[in-house]
């Protein structure tokens, strides 16, 4: 759980065009199984958009703070005050399987085959 | 390597559960090993429509944490989304904070061996969520969601640390002030602290400087085991460096694990990719600012810190550092000790009424010092009793006892048991006569002056004690006693 990862929504905004490297990395990150007619489609849709997000550029907002929230609200908090929980029947009624008492899922692997 | 000129470097980021009663975004309880996935909601779940809201407890615990690790605390903080995908974290994305954490810039102060003491710059104090928990059993692996959602405050130190030492002392120290300051119980065995550290060596070889790549290392939460891991991994450093020469450089800090059993660190391979947490300001949370009056009235609660107030009992009340440590290993027992001297007792002998008495009986009925039922004004009067001669230290344990449900004054108590000390030469003196008289061998054993005389002269101490039910003054007694046996 580390904080000082890099921040990547990296748009290369000088080149504005999306490469087809990105996107392999884009869809490994959203673990989507993409072909390469798609990779190659997609790479040049994401460029469109983006060139046409690039307008936003020409605003100048220099000296104006980044927005956190859309909604001019701050400081929604609740009390610290015990409330019913779903229960582990009803917790695990959604998934696609269990033993009753735990979620289920395949076993878990990371990249190098460790668990 | 006897020889070489080396400089370790830690840094630590230590994970806090905070002693909330719920979780962080909803009102599901907090429990340790409770059935699994029995507390869990659609918060929990990230189902869809779901929504977070924050618990402001855990965002006043983290601001009072913070004060009192010295930080600037954040006028303005909001909540991002880190994204990674594991089964124990249902939404995968992690509420966490990036860019504008709670509290920022502060230090911490840790005593060292030495009696002198070193500060540790903080980097940074945030909060975050906890994800569930993964146990793995054979060909499937089982996800309780119960730890998901649990309120965790992360602490990031600056790599001030240079030896395994100070940042077991660091972590020690960071246990008190959390459990001192009621945000946590950090409880080890229950996961409440965890630590990974950052460790590498600076190198002088040849005229040169080499720093060697950084590690961390991970599934560190014990003390002993964050000592051990961060030599290790030192050592292991220094060894690869002089077998391989690697030096740091930008894209080579790898991450170990921990293996407890064996007390080696162990490499553990991640992909780039891996890390690529895509952090952004997440829409279903509004941000929180804190304004003065907010701030002082957290504040209000973190006036003196453990060790400040430690050092403080030493120089004002002359009491020894182990003392000092026992009456302030809690808020409340320091408190009340403070506030009983302050009321007029003298503080060794508070001291030793809270750590002798209060501390055994609070123990075992399981709750604090100041719930016994004794004011500190009320203990002053008794210490004052002691100091005064009216009762002895042995009586004074009755009493405290006796005050826990009788609200009278103490001398009223002494009065009642007959503790009342008796301190008349005269009326002394005829009782040591009579013991002497009854006790002749003993009596020539003390002036004989050989090698059993010390004994003998306790032993006739303890008749004239026995006689009196514990209520002669011991030092008269002596002093008679002595006249005597001359």
């Amino acid at each position: 759980m580390k904080n000082r990862g890099k921040t990547v929504i990296t748009i290369d905004m000088d080149k504005q065009k999306i490469t087809v490297e990105r996107v392999k990395t884009v869809a490994k990150l959203a673990r989507l199984n993409l072909n390469d007619a798609e990779i190659s489609q997609f790479s040049a849709q994401l460029s469109d958009i983006l060139q046409y997000i690039e307008k936003l550029n020409q605003l100048d907002t220099a000296g104006i703070e980044p927005l956190a929230h859309c909604l001019p609200v701050s400081n929604c908090l609740r009390d610290d005050i015990i409330k019913p929980s779903l229960g582990t029947e009803k917790t695990l009624s959604n998934a696609p399987d269990s033993d009753g008492q735990f979620f289920i899922v395949p076993k878990i692997l990371d990249e190098s085959g460790n668990l | 390597m006897a020889e070489l000129d080396y400089k370790i470097i830690v840094g630590l980021e230590i994970h806090v559960q905070l002693a909330t009663r719920t979780k962080m975004f909803c009102g599901c309880e907090l429990v340790f090993a409770g059935e699994p996935n029995s507390r869990v909601c659609p918060v929990c779940l990230g189902l869809p429509g779901a929504l977070p809201v924050m618990n402001k407890q855990a965002v006043e615990f983290a601001i009072l944490t913070a004060s009192a690790l010295n930080c600037k605390i954040a006028k303005f903080t909001k909540w991002d989304r880190k994204s990674y995908y594991y089964p124990d974290l249902p939404k995968n994305y992690q509420i966490s904070q990036y860019d504008l954490p709670v509290g920022e810039n502060g230090f911490i102060e840790i005593p060292l061996a030495d009696g002198q003491s070193k500060k540790i710059r903080i980097r940074r104090v945030h909060l975050e969520e906890d994800a569930g928990k993964n146990l793995h059993s054979g060909a499937f692996s089982q996800v309780d969601l119960n730890r998901a959602g649990m309120p965790l405050m992360e602490i990031v130190t600056e790599p001030d640390m240079n030896n395994p030492q100070e940042v077991a002392t660091l972590a020690m120290e960071l246990q008190r002030i959390v459990r001192f300051l009621g945000v946590s119980q950090a409880d080890m065995q229950k996961g409440h602290m965890r630590f990974e550290p950052n460790v590498n060596v600076v190198i002088k070889k040849d005229g040169g400087e080499f720093k060697t790549p950084i590690t961390e290392i991970k599934n560190l939460n014990s003390f002993k085991a964050l000592e051990k891991g961060t030599a290790f991994e030192a050592k292991r450093q220094l060894n690869e460096f002089l077998e391989r020469g690697e030096v740091m450089k930008s894209g080579n800090k790898k991450t170990f694990g921990w293996d407890d059993e064996r007390g080696v660190t162990v490499l553990q391979r991640e992909k780039e990719e891996a890390h690529d947490y895509r952090y952004f300001p997440d829409p279903d949370l509004v941000p929180v600012t804190v304004d003065e009056k907010w701030l002082t009235d957290i504040q209000s609660g973190c006036r003196e810190l453990p060790l400040a107030m430690q050092k403080r009992f030493i120089t004002d009340y002359s009491l020894n550092d182990y003392d000092a440590g026992v009456l302030t290993a809690d808020k409340d027992t320091a408190g009340f000790f403070d506030e009983a001297v302050k009321a007029g007792g003298e503080p060794k002998r508070i001291c030793n009424f809270i750590t002798q008495t209060g501390l055994k009986i609070s123990g075992e009925k399981n709750c604090r010092v100041s719930q016994l039922g004794i004011s500190p004004q009320r203990l002053a009067e008794l210490a004052k009793l002691v100091a005064g001669g009216t009762v002895n230290a042995t009586a004074a344990a009755a009493i405290f006892e006796k005050m826990m449900q009788d609200d009278s004054e103490p001398q009223k108590i002494a009065e009642s048991l007959n503790l009342i000390q008796k301190s008349d030469e005269g009326e002394l003196a005829k009782i040591v006569d009579e013991i002497l008289a009854a006790n002749q061998d003993a009596v020539n054993e003390v002036k004989s002056d050989g090698k059993k005389s010390k004994k003998a002269q306790g032993f006739l101490m303890g008749q004239v004690m026995q006689r009196t039910k514990g209520t002669a003054n011991p030092q008269v007694v002596a002093k008679i006693m002595n006249e005597r046996l001359k």
